[in-house]
């Protein structure tokens, strides 16, 4: 540092370092990829999401730049304070769209659930480093309680589709840091068990009287609208309908870029969001959503190499979570676009449009990458 | 469930890692496979769901023919105007979008009558026309201010006018809204598709039985739709066939000569050209004013025209079925001649009155015509000469013969809805009545059909009908309106060629003779002062058809009500020699044939073969000699 004259290639070793090669470069892949549907699906919306990108790509390389020590040591504030916020939100959020998800502090409108997709997992995994050695089933149990602390506040706003991301990632955590088959297959076999019942008996159970219970009245129609879309083609159905069709019709090669009748016409709700796969599909068919798939699974594997190489227990841990949240929002988005899944709010990883999911997994990204460097000086 | 050795616990946590890397490929693997499904497997299906989703088809109305006369003067034609259109599945609340157009436009309640009348008939998604004819001013208001009006249009629209009001409304008819019947008629022809977009179908006239020509061939836009259902773009138009125009036969001029003759009488008028068929004029008296129709016609005008003692929506021409009278007596001495029941030369002595089977059969005049030929017969249309022929004749061959000149049929005219009259017969009766008493036929009313009376009905379309084929020298030519049906792309023109539909083989001198009788009613018979002065030489029969029978007692005009009295009825050809015009004349309760049908009928002719217009009367017509107008 005693020489101050400018040195652009010292500078951009500085920038590139902290950085992950084979990750960069599927996140270039993956945002060029966004840029091009959203070229066809929203152009208005491009310069709004360069912005968006370039904040997501500087939160990724602030990270990627702390040690994972650091990181690690902000986990029991950020969860402290994301629980406080999730408190805050149900006691005076502002309510959209009939559910009460943002905090307005002022300056910006927050989602504090959207935080908790890092927080929660990143809590557990530096609990269970500090218990390594000695993990039992009381330390599941307080991991687990710490999970559903969040988890339940999230359901309550009410927001599905996050809470169980968050669930998700938190189960992760858990599965990774060795959580025993028994109690994990008996919960895969209630959850196959439970989804193929709500299938088979789906005329019954979706009759308007009938009261779920646990599930809000539109979680309901999301899932009974996924078992028979045509029973409201023009109303819950729509959706699911034309982005099949939309999907269906793009064929092996699809109909070209900005050529989709579907997109182009309007017939794909929030085109820009969570319906753009549906767009990839027309405009790119079979062939552009298998590359899609191959770049997601690419990322998957970096990430499960990294969670191997991972130094800690902690590192370990939550690379795996990360990655494997990666996966589910891909797999979510994916399987609701195309009519296999019900339709909740996941966004298609580094596609959709929108500013706090891109920043919360950059913030993933650059999270591998801090870890990997901490394998890289640990060597 | 712990690890109290490092090595042991990584190489746990590595196998978690690839059973979480095998649960990844097995999802990506069902994503895959569903993609495949959609994509290949189901990609014709998803393929021609996208493509009905983004194409709609827009049809294109094809401008409806014209309709112009022999002259070319136009009685139909289209003219485009702003219609403001009310699409009521798009609005919460009708009325109030109503009211706030109100503020904009005039809306008078009879619109509102009317929009409600139609938004009965019609489907909800359908627009409705709440105002037409807008003014420009008033299209530029509601521009500005469509905003605020969604599910409002104002739509350029073509309108059909008849630009000549009641004149010729009866034969033109009118175009009006299809309604549930006309739709079925549409369907049972299979011409859905080609009805898609059109609002109006013909009702009447020759709108009507002319539809066919005059609709066109409807054209299609595709073009492609967002999913709030906006044209985005045109990908392909086929281009409508506009309707056929149709030159009519009749020339106008006479029609409104003859339309003039009338004045306030009821009655009606069929002027055809003899060896073709040609209508040349066709009045029904009083007229509508077809214009109220397009739009569909409001209550009170509807009542107005329904509820008119007059009758004004009839066809008296074509439905208006009355005896003959006199009219009769020279097809009667026709077929005396054919059958050789009687000679031209026969004399028969008239007493003033017929006795058979017990009852006295008068005549009109007292005392009787004394001794009279066929000659006489015709001209002084002496009804005691009738009597005797149709006892001698019989019934049977009375309707034999007539049979023969459509009376008792439809003409086969180019319009819808002709009455066929009525051919008395015994078997007409045992048609028409269904106690065995009825039915039987009584000698008695073989006599009363002799002079044109009794169960004989015919329409004023058949009386000028037989009388141009008695012109014709007995050559049935079945009557039409139109000349020619006018492509208009190709410019083709398709004749409506004479069409001889019998020949009755009469022999000349029989005909002769009927001439002569007939030119003779005009020289010094019943028509004579009618008649006086003209410079061609007319065959004419006058006749009275009883409305209300009065047993027996003298009938005087003046003591009837003016609606029981008798109808007035003439029929002529002229130029007797070489005719060229046919016609037969009904003028409701006129009395006398001579007074009120004789004069119309020289009017017509003398237009036709002078050019000699009403209100130029021949001096000579003043001070006719004599009173022996008779029936």
């Amino acid at each position: 540092m005693t020489d101050r004259r400018f040195d652009p290639r010292r500078w951009l070793m500085l920038i590139v370092e902290p950085l992950d090669p084979a990750l960069l470069l599927l996140l270039s892949l993956l945002l060029s990829y966004a840029f091009m549907l959203m070229v066809s699906a929203s152009p208005e919306r491009m310069e709004s999401q360069m912005i968006n990108s370039a904040v997501a790509v500087t939160v990724m390389w602030v990270a990627a730049r702390m040690p994972a020590q650091r990181i690690l040591a902000l986990a029991l504030p950020v969860y402290v304070v994301g629980v406080l916020l999730l408190v805050a939100v149900a006691l005076f959020g502002e309510i959209s769209k009939g559910a009460q998800r943002w905090l307005d502090l002022g300056v910006a409108r927050i989602q504090p659930s959207e935080l908790m997709k890092i927080a929660a997992p990143l809590m557990l995994a530096w609990y269970f480093q500090q218990r390594e050695g000695m993990i039992r089933a009381r330390e599941f149990i307080v991991a687990g309680g710490l999970l559903l602390l969040p988890v339940g506040l999230i359901v309550k706003q009410p927001d599905l589709g996050t809470a169980l991301l968050v669930a998700a990632a938190g189960f992760y955590v858990l599965f990774f840091a060795g959580l025993s088959w028994k109690l994990i297959l008996p919960i895969a076999a209630v959850a196959i068990v439970g989804i193929g019942s709500i299938v088979g008996f789906g005329d019954r159970i979706c009759q308007p009287d009938v009261d779920w219970v646990v599930l809000h009245g539109y979680q309901k129609n999301r899932v009974c609208t996924l078992l028979d879309p045509t029973q409201d083609p023009l109303g819950k159905g729509f959706h699911i309908i034309q982005s099949t069709i939309a999907i269906g019709s793009g064929g092996v090669f699809g109909k070209g870029w900005q050529a989709g009748t579907q997109t182009h016409l309007s017939f794909i709700p929030e085109r820009h969001t969570d319906f753009i796969f549906a767009v990839l599909g027309e405009e790119f068919g079979l062939t552009g959503a298998v590359v899609l798939l191959v770049l997601y699974l690419l990322l998957i594997l970096r990430g499960c190499v990294i969670a191997a190489q991972a130094p800690t227990l902690a590192t370990r841990l939550l690379a795996g979570a990360i990655t494997m949240i990666f996966f589910t929002y891909a797999f979510v988005n994916m399987g609701m676009v195309s009519g296999i899944l019900p339709v909740v709010g996941v966004p298609l990883p580094f596609i959709s449009y929108g500013g706090t999911a891109l920043v919360t997994l950059c913030l993933g990204l650059g999270i591998l990458m801090s870890i990997n460097r901490s394998y890289l000086m640990s060597k | 469930m712990s690890f109290d050795e490092p090595e042991q616990e990584l190489s746990q946590f590595r196998r978690r890692v690839l059973v979480a890397g095998g649960f990844v490929m097995v999802c990506f693997t069902l994503l895959a496979a569903r993609f495949a499904w959609l994509q290949v497997s189901r990609y014709d299906y998803y393929h021609t769901r996208a493509e009905d989703n983004r194409i709609a088809l827009v049809p294109i109305v094809p401008n409806r023919g014209l309709i112009t006369d022999r002259n070319g003067v136009v009685l139909a034609r289209n003219y485009a105007a702003y219609t403001l259109e009310i699409t009521p599945s798009a609005l919460k609340n009708v009325d109030a979008t109503i009211d706030g157009l109100a503020e904009i436009v005039e809306i008078q309640p009879k619109d509102r009558r009317r929009f409600k009348k139609i938004l009965d008939e019609s489907k909800n998604f359908e627009s409705v026309p709440i105002r037409t004819r807008l003014t420009d001013e008033e299209v530029a208001r509601l521009i500005a201010r469509r905003f605020q009006f969604p599910g409002v249009e104002v739509n350029a629209r073509l309108f059909r006018d008849y630009p000549n009001g009641t004149l010729a409304s009866h034969f033109l008819g009118y175009i009006g809204r299809i309604n549930d019947r006309d739709m079925k008629r549409i369907e049972d022809r299979e011409e859905e598709a080609n009805y898609r977009g059109t609002d109006h179908i013909g009702k009447t006239g020759l709108e009507q039985s002319y539809e066919a020509e005059l609709h066109g061939i409807t054209g299609f836009e595709e073009v492609e739709v967002d999913a709030g259902g906006r044209a985005v773009r045109l990908l392909r138009r086929t281009a409508p066939v506009a309707g056929n125009n149709l030159v009519l036969t009749v020339d106008l001029e006479l029609q409104k000569v003859a339309e003039e003759a009338f004045g306030n009488r009821r009655g009606a008028m069929v002027a055809i050209e003899p060896g073709s068929g040609a209508v040349l004029a066709l009045v029904s008296a009083p007229g509508f004013d077809p214009n109220l129709f397009v739009d569909g016609i409001s209550t009170q005008d509807w009542d107005a025209l329904n509820n008119s003692p007059d009758h004004p929506l009839i066809n008296r021409a074509l439905n208006s079925a009355n005896p003959p009278g006199s009219t009769f007596k020279p097809f009667m001495a026709l077929a005396a001649l054919t059958t050789g029941k009687r000679t031209a030369q026969q004399v028969i002595s008239d007493p003033g009155y017929f006795d058979f089977g017990g009852h006295r059969f008068r005549d009109d005049k007292v005392g009787g015509h004394g001794l009279v030929n066929m000659y006489q017969s015709i001209a002084q249309s002496c009804n005691t000469y009738y009597y005797k022929l149709a006892a001698d004749m019989g019934i049977e061959q009375i309707a034999a013969f007539m049979t023969r000149f459509d009376f008792g049929s439809r003409t086969g005219i180019d319009l819808e809805g002709e009455s066929s009259g009525v051919l008395p017969s015994p078997e007409w009766k045992k048609r028409r009545f269904k106690r065995p008493e009825q039915q039987k036929w009584y000698a008695g009313e073989t006599i009363s059909v002799g002079i044109g009376q009794g169960y004989n009905a015919y329409t004023p379309l058949q009386l000028a009908h037989a009388t141009a084929t008695l012109a014709a020298g007995g050559v049935v030519y079945k009557p039409h309106l139109v000349r020619y049906v006018e492509d208009v792309r190709s410019g083709e023109k398709r004749m409506i060629e004479p069409n001889p539909v019998a020949d009755l083989h009469l022999k000349p001198e029989h005909l002769a003779e009927i001439r002569r009788g007939m030119v003779g009613v005009n020289l010094e018979g019943t028509g004579r002062r009618a008649f006086a002065g003209v410079p061609y030489l007319v065959a004419g029969k006058t006749g009275t058809a009883q409305v209300y029978s009065l047993r027996g007692g003298r009938y005087k005009a003046s003591e009837v009500r003016e609606r029981l009295r008798d109808h007035s009825l003439y029929i002529a050809y002229a130029p007797a020699d070489a005719p060229k015009i046919a016609l037969a004349v009904l003028v409701e309760n006129g009395g006398f044939g001579a007074s009120a049908a004789a004069p119309i009928a020289r009017q017509v002719l003398d237009y036709y073969l002078l050019g000699k217009r009403a209100g130029t009367p021949a001096p000579e017509d003043a001070d006719a000699p004599g009173d022996a107008d008779a029936p």
